[in-house]
């Protein structure tokens, strides 16, 4: 086992190269936060990229911000910060959640991992904000992709395509990501003691008002969540922006919803704390055994999918983000249930049903022998496969981390 | 500009290749020459090219069969849309078909509870929002050519529109597609809900202009109308103050819904077609929209205004009325016809920069007029640095044509060296294919057509597009290996 650990890109590009030359699977890793994401990698060598850190440039007018992919997410976040500014998809911190102190991980992993919080249908994820990359690829070539504008479509748009590709396809050296003015004041609208499927229809109907919803998630009884109230289940609308606006589309939302569920407001830092709480699935992290999915479904389907893997899975306790459409689910320890979790998502029938499933914390035994990730159809696979022996064919990047086998 | 040498074998095999397709798409064939020739040219008309056969399929199946038949007669494929596209994507080739989406042109599905509507490609940009709008809802991006461009188009280009600042281009604002293989295959990305499984797909097929695979549905989100919208037009004695203060204002925070800069014989060509009311002596002119809440919208315009008066601004004006600020806009939406007709022809360029050098790169275009002997208007996404230089010509006079591509392709090399791209929204195309050399080097378009060969291995899905060399899909495949020594081995190690 060794650990090679490259100061700058030319180090990583000669370190791939003696990767591919000896046929030496890397196991990529910034300060290795999220090794607990995806499949074990099956590698004897480490490529540790937390040497490769700094801010190459921000230019707060021009929306960019250029890091090394080693750069601290907290570096950066505090640097953002300084001048108003953030990542708006809102990288959670799932550090807790898979074990670790909270504060940790790098922009590289952030990208990599593909991440978003609360604000995901609104404002993106990582994938639509990253601008530009330069990678080396498993062929041990540089490429650089995108650019540093914020709006482009020269060429294929391939820093989507490693946005969320965790390591698999190319090894980051530098990335552009768009930066953008962080909310005046934020606050939030509780409606307390609503059942899910109502919750769903609450706020469905916020979502679709003009009132420009930044977070809509549900919490049943039996989670906490700071700031709410004790065993009561719970929609909870976010609204972010100028004080003056967050306060009239607050009384708009009020005044629509009035009569459908007892109102309450959070502002301030205990809306942000509550926020924080949804986006770094913080409840879940305090029962370190059981294991953590994440679904991905049609909102308006959350409700009926909640139904189906509770009375499925026994044990489970679950909460919902995006207006329903991510389900966040918690087993007891043992069996991961994938085939009733993902038999809970209603099959594709007519424009309904459809979605996905992802184990996001499991011991590693079992993230070895269950699908991590939501397995393709087979033209599907086949398509990946083929991208993934495009760029790594010998397959010596992060081998079996999205897939067993490749 | 140079195409791949037509293939002698599919030209002289063009009989049996439309009685093959006829089968796959019944009634759907379009063979006779006339008829033919309404598909010759796509938004840059000045090439023009017959396409052996048009194909308009009615179904994915269609589609999908059209495209084995292909496959298997080794014949090349152009995908169209409405064909408005400004860099020449859907311009046929002689020895390929055109497969025409028009009449795949369905809504299919739309669905407040979820927020989305689905639809099939041919539909166009403006069809969505009319199918929705009745319910308050729209679809966000809007290229100043939605009434007709279609939405398989828009996804191909990842096309933008005026108010994408705020709102974001195309791929940001579509949740699935389906698209067919050049094998014939159907693949569906993502769906109403977020996040498309696996690698990134959807990204890459949105803005991959018809090279690695036909788009046969895609799912969008729709948003609620924002309350109220008003805009505000600024004049500027400079162009340096009108792009100071489009800083300042993304300094101070705020992101307007749209925000466009016209230089002065822009705005006096649009004043001169729609008499928007624009101030004619202003070196630059801004149009800056604010919309949400009322309150929201009062308190913004009153900071953008005070921005500009800070700036040097010399003309303010508010919008008062729904009529007013659409007329605002009507001077920036109608920016390319009414350039249009103070020149007999022109030629629309759409490089990205780095939006501080603005005036550097307006003053470099201002000398190359001279240079090249040619007037340039320029209309600008000003928010997002997206440069729209028309130049002005006439197609009549020999050698004008030539020097206007030569200048446009000067100016787009500008472009990139400031830091720049070639383009922001409406592709590479044939246009600027030629260049790509100048933004990328040869390892940046080799992993580029790597990731081509993944989808169709023999180029036959639009080729001589985007990359100015085809290498073959085995050739690229090789590798050399360097045998070496353990990398830095001075290195620490655990
Ligand atoms: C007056 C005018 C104003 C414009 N304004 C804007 C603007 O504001 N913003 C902007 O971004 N663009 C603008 N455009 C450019 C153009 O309208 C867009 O690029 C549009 O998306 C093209 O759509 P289309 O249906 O016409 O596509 P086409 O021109 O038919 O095709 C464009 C490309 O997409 C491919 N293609 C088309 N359909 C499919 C499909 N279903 N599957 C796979 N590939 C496909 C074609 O092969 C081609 O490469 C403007 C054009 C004009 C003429």
């Amino acid at each position: 086992m060794t650990v090679l650990k490259p100061d700058n890109a030319a180090q990583v590009l000669e370190a791939v190269r003696w990767a591919v030359a000896e046929e030496q699977p890397l196991e990529i890793v910034g300060t290795g936060t999220k090794r607990g994401l995806g499949r074990p990698v099956q590698a004897a060598h480490t490529l540790d990229l937390s040497g490769l850190s700094g801010v190459v440039s921000y230019e707060p007018e021009e929306l960019l911000l250029t890091v090394l992919p080693g750069t601290p997410m907290a570096e950066v976040t505090a640097l953002l910060a300084g001048r108003g500014q953030e990542f708006a998809f809102e990288a959670p911190d799932h550090g807790p959640l898979l074990g670790l102190p909270g504060g940790g991980g790098t922009v590289g992993g952030v990208v990599s991992a593909g991440l978003a919080g609360p604000r995901r249908f609104k404002a993106g994820s990582a994938r639509d904000h990253v601008l530009g990359l330069h990678a080396v690829s498993g062929r041990g070539e540089s490429f650089k992709a995108g650019g540093k504008v914020v709006k482009n479509v020269t060429g294929y748009d391939l820093p989507k395509l490693l946005t969320g590709a965790y390591g698999t396809l190319g090894v980051l050296t530098e990335l552009t990501i768009k930066v953008l003015p962080g909310p005046e004041t934020a606050r939030t609208l509780v409606l307390a003691g609503v059942a899910a499927a109502d919750g769903i229809a609450l706020m469905a109907a916020a979502l679709g008002s003009s009132a420009e919803v930044s977070g809509a998630a549900w919490v049943p009884e039996n989670l906490a969540f700071p700031g709410l109230p004790d065993r009561t289940p719970c929609a909870v609308l976010r609204l972010e922006g100028p004080a003056v606006s967050v306060a009239a589309r607050m009384t708009h939302l009020r005044a629509m919803l009035d009569g459908r569920a007892a109102q309450a407001e959070l502002a301030g830092e205990e809306s942000a704390a509550l926020w924080r709480a949804i986006r770094d699935v913080t409840p879940f992290a305090e029962d370190p055994d059981r294991l953590v999915w994440k679904l991905s479904v049609p909102p308006a389907e959350g409700a009926r999918v909640l139904d189906r893997l509770l009375s499925a899975c026994p044990g489970a306790k679950a909460f919902l983000d995006q207006g329903g459409g991510w389900i966040w689910l918690s087993l007891p320890a043992g069996d991961a249930l994938a085939g009733a979790v993902r038999g809970a998502i209603l099959a594709p029938e007519g424009f309904g049903g459809g979605g996905h499933a992802t184990l996001v914390r499991a011991p590693e035994a079992v993230r070895a022998s269950v699908p991590v990730f939501q397995p393709q159809p087979a033209g599907l696979a086949a398509l990946s496969a083929r991208i993934k022996a495009q760029f790594d064919p010998k397959g010596v990047l992060n081998p079996g981390r999205m897939t067993a086998g490749a | 500009m140079l195409m791949p040498k037509p293939d002698e074998a599919v030209l002289r095999n063009r009989e049996a290749l439309v009685a093959r397709l006829e089968r796959a798409v019944p009634g759907g064939v379009i063979g006779a020459e006339d008829a033919r020739r309404a598909y010759d040219t796509d938004g840059l008309s000045m090439y023009r090219q017959l396409p052996l056969v048009v194909v308009l399929p009615r179904s994915t199946a269609e589609v999908a069969a059209a495209l084995k038949v292909c496959k298997e007669m080794g014949v090349k494929v152009v995908p169209r849309g409405a064909g408005t596209g400004l860099s020449g994507g859907a311009l046929p080739l002689a020895d390929g078909i055109i497969l025409g989406l028009s009449k795949l042109n369905r809504i299919l599905d739309i669905d407040y509870d979820n927020r989305t509507v689905t639809v099939q490609p041919g539909v166009t940009n403006l069809g969505i929002t009319h199918a929705v709008q009745h319910a308050g809802f729209y679809y966000a991006p809007d290229p100043s050519s939605q009434i007709a461009c279609s939405i398989g188009g828009n996804v191909a280009e990842n096309s933008g529109g005026v108010h994408c600042l705020k709102y974001g281009v195309t791929t940001n604002n579509i949740l699935g597609i389906e698209f067919v293989t050049m094998d014939g295959e159907v693949v569906r990305l993502g769906g109403k809900h977020l996040d498309s499984e696996g690698y990134d797909l959807m990204g890459v097929l949105t803005g991959s202009e018809g090279l690695l695979g036909v788009v046969t549905e895609v799912t969008v989100r729709i948003l609620q109308k924002p309350e109220t919208a008003r805009a505000v037009l600024l004049g500027f004695p400079s162009v340096e103050a009108g792009g100071e203060t489009v800083a300042a204002i993304i300094a101070a925070g705020i992101i307007p819904g749209g925000m466009e800069m016209m230089d002065n014989p822009a705005l006096n060509a649009a004043e001169d077609f729609v008499n928007a009311g624009y101030p004619r002596d202003a070196a630059s002119l801004l149009i800056v929209e604010l919309d949400g809440p009322m309150a929201e919208v009062d308190h913004l315009i009153e900071r953008v205004e005070g921005i500009a008066r800070g700036l040097g601004a010399t003309y303010c004006r508010v919008s008062t009325s729904e009529e007013e600020r659409a007329a605002f806009w009507a001077g920036r939406k109608a920016a390319f016809p009414a350039v249009g007709r103070i020149a007999a022809d022109y030629m629309c360029m759409d490089g990205t920069i780095p939006r501080k050098e603005l005036p550097r790169v307006l003053r470099r275009m201002t000398e190359m007029q001279d240079e090249f002997g040619l007037r340039v208007a320029n209309v600008f996404h000003a928010g997002d640095g997206n440069l729209h230089p028309l130049i002005l010509f006439d197609a009549n006079n020999p050698g004008e044509l030539e020097r206007a591509e030569k200048f446009g392709a000067a100016i787009l090399r500008l472009c990139v060296e400031v830091g720049g791209v070639l383009t922001g929204e409406h592709g590479v195309g044939i246009e600027k294919r030629d260049l790509m050399t100048d933004q990328f080097d040869a390892a940046d378009l080799e992993q580029q057509i790597r990731l081509k060969c993944a989808f169709d291995p023999d180029h036959l899905l639009n080729p001589g597009k985007v990359f100015p060399v085809l290498h073959r899909c085995a050739e690229l495949g090789r590798m050399v290996v360097h045998k070496g020594r353990m990398p830095f081995p001075d290195l620490p190690r655990f």
